[in-house]
Parts: structure tokens; sequence; C-alpha cells
């Protein structure tokens, strides 16, 4: 496990581009729900009355 | 053409879309899932190490980051041309998602060129016409936002578009016309690839799951424009 993690040495290099991958990534993807159920909510308020 | 267009009226664009997400969202899931585990798996290179593990998130983000391009130009000359709303859309959601994937592109090619070629950054044909690729899309944003008037906006960011689309085989065939520390095509090359199996396959499926997540993410953020709009010709007709 820990031979894994190592990398062969490039860690340093290797695991930051999954981490920053991961993170830009899962960012686009909560950013884009979070608008998409904003809208919905804010037309059924609208489309309510 | 006729056929098209009759897909791409927003009512229909969301009943078709409504059926067609689980599907992609569920696709991507299964593909990126097995491409980075596989990816992870994958022994390491006899030249570049465990480095190549970068590969399996670099080439599908450049990638996918170009075809992002792709359909934000040709979204742009519809929109353009049949001043389709839809297309505008389309052209509109399509830049901040591919200059996501462009900046990842650059990142981990970075931290991939540091160890094997002893350099962050060089200022070579294909990482330079890729970081133009990125300034094309934030131009693109700027210009959108600079401009209040909706159907303005929308023509002058279109014609910027078009514009940049000379970058792409700039970007495509760099490795080829100058001297470069960047690695040439190894795919999609006449004779097939020349990589191995055991990495070709994490890369196909990586890339699949990258281009799908695009493809996804597009037709939520097209969903939420099509609501927005709604809901603002609603508070439009409300107002005294």
């Amino acid at each position: 496990m820990s031979g894994f993690l190592a990398m062969g040495g490039y860690a340093a290099f290797v695991w930051p581009a999954y981490g920053i991958s991961a993170l830009l990534l899962g960012f686009s993807v909560a950013a884009t729900l979070r608008a998409y159920a904003k809208a919905k909510a804010q037309l059924a308020a609208l489309e309510k009355p | 053409m006729a056929s098209l267009f009759a897909f791409a009226n927003p009512k229909r664009f969301m009943d078709v879309s409504a059926i067609v997400l689980p599907w992609l969202a569920g696709a991507t899931i299964l593909t990126l899932g097995a491409g980075v585990v596989l990816g992870l798996l994958a022994p390491p290179d006899y030249q570049q190490g465990t480095t190549v593990k970068i590969m399996f998130l670099h080439v599908p983000a450049a990638w996918t980051a170009m075809m992002a391009y792709g359909v934000l130009a040709l979204a742009s000359l519809i929109g353009l041309v049949w001043r389709h709303p839809l297309a505008d859309v389309t052209a509109k959601c399509a830049a901040p998602l591919g200059a996501v994937f462009t900046v990842l592109g650059l990142v981990t090619g970075s931290l991939w060129g540091r160890p094997m070629w002893g350099a962050w950054w060089v200022w070579d044909g294909r990482l330079t016409s890729f970081l133009l690729l990125l300034f094309l899309y934030l131009g693109y944003m700027a210009l959108r936002n600079a401009i209040d008037d909706e159907s303005r906006a929308a023509r002058a960011a279109a014609v910027l578009a078009l514009v940049g689309v000379v970058n792409l085989p700039i970007i495509e065939f760099s490795v080829q016309w100058w001297t470069t520390l960047h690695q040439g095509e190894s795919i999609f090359r006449p004779g097939g690839p020349t990589i191995s199996p055991v990495f070709l396959w994490p890369l196909l499926l990586s890339g699949l799951g990258y281009t799908f997540l695009f493809f996804t993410l597009l037709a939520i953020r097209i969903r939420t424009e099509i609501l927005e709009r709604r809901a603002r010709s609603l508070l439009l007709a409300e107002a005294p």
C-alpha cells in the first residue's frame, strides 16, 4: 500500500494531478447542480400563484 | 438540418434531455470510474515510470477542452446564421466548462512535464497554442459579460468564437509542425495506436468518461438557462 502511495518516487506529481482534477471537476458538478436547483426553485415559486 | 432543428426548440430539449440525462450521467460514472481505477492500477511505463498515470487525466482533459471548443464554435455558427436561440444558449453554457477542462489540461500537463522534461512549462507550439485556447474561452466569457443586451452579446461572442477556431488545427498539428518536447500523436494515427493496450484501455475509458461528463454538465446547464429565461419572462409579464 505504501509502495502504491509512493508512486515509484513520483507521488509529488501524480497525486496532485489526481487531486486537482477531482477538485475542479467536483466543483464544476456541484456548481452546475446548485444553479439548476436554484433555477428550478425560482421558477416553481413564480408559477405557483 | 430541418430535422435537427426540430429537436432544438427549448420545450423539446427539456423533454428529450430529461430522458437522456440519467443515462448520460450513468455512463459518465461507469466509464470515468473504470478509467481512473484501471489507470491507477496500470503498470509503470518503461520510460516514464509511474508518471504515465498522469496521462489518464491529462489527455482526456485536453481532448475534451478541444472538443468543447468545437461545440462552442458550431453552436456559435448556428446561432449567428440561423439565429437559433438554443444554439446561443449551448454556446454560452459550453464556454465555462471548456475553460475548466483547459485548465485541467494545462495543470496536469505541467505536473507531468516537471518530472519528465525537467520543466513546468516551455513556450513551444503545443503548450502555447493550448494556453491560447484558455484565453479564447476567457475572452468569450468576458465579452458576453461586457455587453448588457443579450442578443448583441451573443453575436459579438459568436464572432470571437468563430475566429478562434483557427487555433484548433494549430493545437492539433503543433507537434508535427514545430520542434517540441511534447510527444506526438500516439492514438489516432495511420497504422493504429502505438500505445500498449494496458495504457490504451484506461485512456479510452477515461476519455469517454470526460466526454460524457462534459455533455452531462452541458445539458444540465442548458436546462438551467432555459428555466432562468422562462422565469425572467414570467417576471417581465408580471411587472406593471
